[in-house]
């Protein structure tokens, strides 16, 4: 049976990377949106610039469940090299759209899916005669059969090429024009519209749509980050380009065209985060955006600027380690080596955003935290949140907002001050004030280093002075727990003695599958943790329940494990819920797994024969 | 080192330079280095120069990274802000924060172990942006503190205290530094204060990135027969191509040298460099000429000091990244936050 479906499937496109499929997929994932339908695309990508396959899914969802569903209900397939597993893992009843300009050969279908087939490379070789141009319009082709096999409003198409092409009229009729090719053999050969369909809707609302490393770059600029130090590295590199992009938008002076940062693109990770220490040492906002292999490479730097008490911002947009690893898929496997970064004891601190929305809001606080408790604060993306684009509440500022430049103490205060002392903790918080260089021309100067130090910040290799710089950076630690995001809780409908804790990108899968579980009688009270250190909340929260199902996207557990170290847990109470094949996290796999351990504990112990 | 107490206490005749600082105002704390390290000299220099400069010493950073040179930014400026930084990344942390501040003057001092061995790259890379600083690699072919294996720049064939012979080719910062683009090379030696002194004040002056490396013996275990870095070696083998007078802005420029031996370079800050010629073939503002220089002298085991090439015209990184005059860390929210209305002019384009 076709699956029959309204506003409610997944879309797969089966593209070959470089074939220039990108802009007419998102084109598509666009179109159904304005028709006020929500949508959640994922750019499934290789480590290459051409020739790989390369997939794009794209969830239609009236109810709004933006995280990945897992299996798809109609395949675009475009790549030969993918066709026999694109055709396989169609759902029964599903859809497959391919280029029949060459016949199939037997055995290369399934009885159970509807195969339609459009001669797309006829198509386009009787129409263009440019090499470039029939591998381009094919994709604007079978975007036009969509419109017509799935009912999406060719208006909305029109107008989105209208919108790309803006500037350069030249290439909009032509690409109208190959719209309708698609649509006019859609319409003629097929029963249009399929059962699976789009119709419009009011679901969307005023939400936008942005990825996160964008919305991280324009949140940096928000912050107040005027230098910006990187090293390329996939899948973070979109973050630093959008802040140069958002920069020169944003940040060049009107009566002179100078840039208001700079943007340096260093020769490794090692010299970006040291740029990075020594700008915010010298009172500007900055910041490096990476991924896991450049955290292994800036650990000295961390380190330092933990013991040294300067801020900094790093945004990791993790990827599948250890290692290289999966450079282009999707992880949460750096917590442990973020948190505790670099050799001796340290803790930094990390934020948990769970969609563009809150990237751009962690973005643009990091800068706030990291100067008020002068340290390293990591914001902690990854790859699924980072380069995909997200329906979220439109991006807002508050412009009586100001920036927390933290404990500085400027010309005046120094003169005011009885006495200075880099390190020394006055308002017993654990949190010291410093001074710009420059600041002052005799008080306030004083030696940065990596060494044990005293409270003055002369060297020093005394034991008692030393446990009271450590002591010091814990007390600071403390402090941080009351300044960072809290967790959010959502609690069940009814009283439940079990609990799920997760962060990050799982979030919107989670809340999916938490109501597949509630329709299946398990009722589960919802903890989202946004920061570590972790606050006495989430301690409560966990001991409020039996059992809590820690959800993460790594191997070991790594956020179960902190909890356990940080917060005296009891092990056996915290179930661990693990995905890890580099596929983002469904709520199908959460569901499934969680059923499981709740149907295990439900069974009634056995009364013992005569007792 | 001395575990005397440095006294407070000024002469009331203590000379004073233009900003009415006396010497004392430069100093840092007591050298913890071997008595008679030529690291110390090189503080010493960088007093004077800053002295006779009238520098106001909060108006300079000092930074560097791990090692017995590294650890001499205590020892000098006391009134300015220092940051030791790690090992070999000091280059990279003085171009963050000459990004972030670019009216302060950042003096970069670094050794040999630091800047050719574990930091060659960072060395390398912030000569190449022309990161306006003073890089001052003070060299003496050794790691001190972990008493005494080769460094990088120890010459084929040099001897350890221990007698074991090096045979890895050395490193010459200065030839790495011309095929670079550094827009200021000048080598020297720590015993030759009167050619360290201006050449540090000249390097200060030029905007722009300045390299000197200044070869430095080390006491305890690079001064013995058989180092190419002893005080007596060096002393033997230095062929000086020239010799330097700073003047400043308002100073006449009185010419007392021989026709034809001195040169007037003009700082962009308006004061100027005197060179006296001591080799009439070398003509500092050719990069090209200056690389042949050092490898002709180089292979005849002579170490060439003086000012070996000066760019006075040179472009930094702030102009590259065509950043605002105004310091970056001066910035606040109403230069740098774009605010509500261009974010809802934003979203409108994300629908």
């Amino acid at each position: 049976m076709p699956i029959t479906s309204v506003n409610d499937f997944v879309i797969r496109f089966a593209n070959i990377n470089g074939s220039g499929s990108a802009s007419a997929n998102e084109m598509f994932a666009r179109a159904i949106l304005r028709m006020g339908v929500p949508v959640a695309p994922r750019n499934i990508f290789p480590s290459n610039i051409q020739g790989l396959p390369t997939w794009y899914d794209v969830r239609v969802t009236e109810d709004g469940h933006l995280g990945a569903r897992g299996g798809y209900d109609f395949v675009v397939a475009m790549n030969p090299q993918t066709f026999r597993q694109d055709v396989a893992g169609l759902e029964p009843g599903g859809y497959l759209l391919h280029d029949s300009t060459r016949p199939l050969f037997p055995g290369q279908l399934r009885s159970d899916i509807e195969a339609i087939g459009i001669p797309l490379t006829a198509i386009c070789n009787s129409e263009y005669s440019d090499a470039r141009q029939r591998q381009l319009f094919k994709n604007i082709l079978y975007i036009g059969a969509l419109s017509a096999l799935l009912d999406i409003d060719m208006a909305e198409f029109e107008r989105l090429v209208g919108e790309q092409y803006k500037g350069k009229d030249k290439l909009t009729a032509p690409n109208i024009h190959a719209l309708h090719l698609g649509r006019d053999y859609a319409r003629a050969h097929f029963a249009c519209p399929l059962p699976l369909r789009v119709a419009r809707s009011d679901k969307v609302g005023d939400r936008i749509i942005i990825d996160g490393n964008s919305a991280a770059g324009l949140g940096a600029v928000y912050g107040g980050a005027t230098v910006c130090a990187w090293y390329p590295l996939t899948p973070s590199t979109s973050l630093a380009e959008a802040f140069t992009r958002y920069c020169a938008r944003y940040r060049t002076d009107p009566a002179t065209g100078k840039a208001r940062y700079a943007i340096v693109q260093a020769e490794d990770e090692l010299a970006a985060i040291g740029m990075v220490a020594g700008a915010t040492w010298n009172g500007a906002r900055a910041f490096t955006a990476t991924s896991g292999p450049g955290i292994s490479l800036m650990q000295e730097i961390l380190g330092f600027a933990y013991f040294a008490e300067i801020p900094a911002v790093i945004f990791n947009v993790q990827r599948g380690g250890p290692s290289t690893g999966l450079p282009t898929r999707t992880q949460q496997a750096d917590l442990i080596a973020c948190a505790y970064a670099s050799h001796g004891d340290t803790r930094h601190v990390m934020l948990f955003p769970e969609n563009a929305g809150e990237v751009f809001e962690f973005a643009a606080s990091a800068f706030d935290h990291a100067d008020r408790l002068q340290t390293p604060v990591f914001v902690m993306l990854d790859l699924d949140i980072g380069m995909n684009k997200q329906l979220c509440a439109p991006l807002s500022w508050d412009d009586a907002r100001r920036y927390d430049r933290g404990k500085v103490l400027d010309a005046d205060a120094l003169d005011a001050a009885k006495d200075f002392g880099r390190y020394l903790d006055v308002d017993g918080d654990g949190i010291p004030y410093r001074t710009y260089p420059g600041a002052h021309p005799s008080k306030g100067s004083y030696f940065t280093r990596g060494a044990s130090h005293d409270r003055y910040s002369r060297y020093t290799e005394d034991g008692a002075a030393y446990v009271d710089k450590m002591q010091r950076l814990l007390r600071k630690s403390e402090t941080a727990k009351s300044m960072l995001p809290g967790p959010v809780i959502r609690l069940a409908a009814q009283p439940t003695r079990f609990g799920a804790l997760y962060f990050g990108s799982t979030s919107a899968a989670l809340h999916e599958a938490a109501e597949l579980l509630a329709g299946h009688g398990h009722a589960l009270d919802l903890m989202r943790v946004r920061a570590f250190p972790f606050s006495e909340e989430i301690r409560r929260f966990i001991a409020d329940h039996d059992m809590v199902f820690v959800v993460e996207q790594n191997r070991d557990g790594q956020m179960r494990s902190m909890l356990i170290t940080e917060c005296g847990v009891d092990p056996t109470r915290l179930i661990a819920i693990l995905h890890y094949d580099g596929t983002p996290i469904t709520a199908r796999r959460i569901c499934e797994m969680i059923r499981r351990h709740c149907e295990a504990a439900r069974i009634t112990p056995i009364r013992r024969v005569g007792s | 080192m001395t575990y005397l107490p440095k006294p407070k206490f000024h002469h009331p005749s203590l000379p004073r330079n233009a900003r009415g600082y006396t010497r004392r105002d430069y100093e840092g704390s007591i050298s913890t280095l071997c008595a008679g390290c030529g690291h110390d000299s090189i503080s010493a220099a960088i007093i004077e120069a800053c002295f006779l400069s009238a520098i106001e010493p909060h108006r300079v950073a000092k930074l560097s990274g791990i090692g017995c040179s590294s650890k001499t930014p205590a020892y000098f400026l006391g009134n300015s802000h220092g940051f030791n930084s790690v090992h070999g990344r000091m280059p990279s942390v003085l171009t963050g924060a000459e990004l972030a501040n670019r009216d302060l003057i950042y003096l970069g001092v670094s050794g040999d172990g630091d800047s050719a061995s574990i930091g060659l790259g960072q060395f390398a890379h912030a000569l190449r942006r022309g990161v306006n600083m003073v890089y001052i690699v003070e060299n003496n072919g050794v790691y001190g503190l972990t008493k005494g294996q080769f460094s990088a720049t120890a010459d084929r064939g040099s001897q350890s205290k221990k007698g074991v012979v090096n045979t890895d080719n050395p490193i010459d910062l200065v030839s790495l530094a011309l095929q670079l683009g550094a827009s200021f090379v000048a080598r020297s030696f720590s015993g030759d204060k009167a050619q360290l002194v201006p050449l540090i004040q000249a390097a200060i002056e030029h905007r722009g990135a300045a390299l000197l490396d200044v070869i430095s013996p080390c006491i305890a275990f690079n001064n013995h027969a058989g180092s190419t870095r002893s005080f007596d070696y060096v002393r033997a083998h230095n062929e000086a191509v020239n010799s330097l007078d700073i003047l400043g802005p308002r100073e006449p420029i009185t010419v007392d040298y021989a026709p034809g031996t001195v040169e007037i370079v003009e700082q962009p800050d308006g004061s100027t460099l005197a060179l006296r010629k001591l080799n009439d073939d070398y003509d500092v503002h050719n990069r090209v000429e200056a690389m042949n220089f050092l490898h002709h002298h180089a292979a005849r085991g002579q170490i060439v000091t003086g000012l070996l090439y000066v760019d006075p015209g040179a472009a930094d990184l702030h102009a590259s990244l065509n950043t605002v005059d105004t310091p970056l860390n001066r910035l606040g929210e109403a230069e740098l936050c774009p605010g509500a209305a261009a974010l809802e002019a934003l979203n409108a384009g994300l629908r």
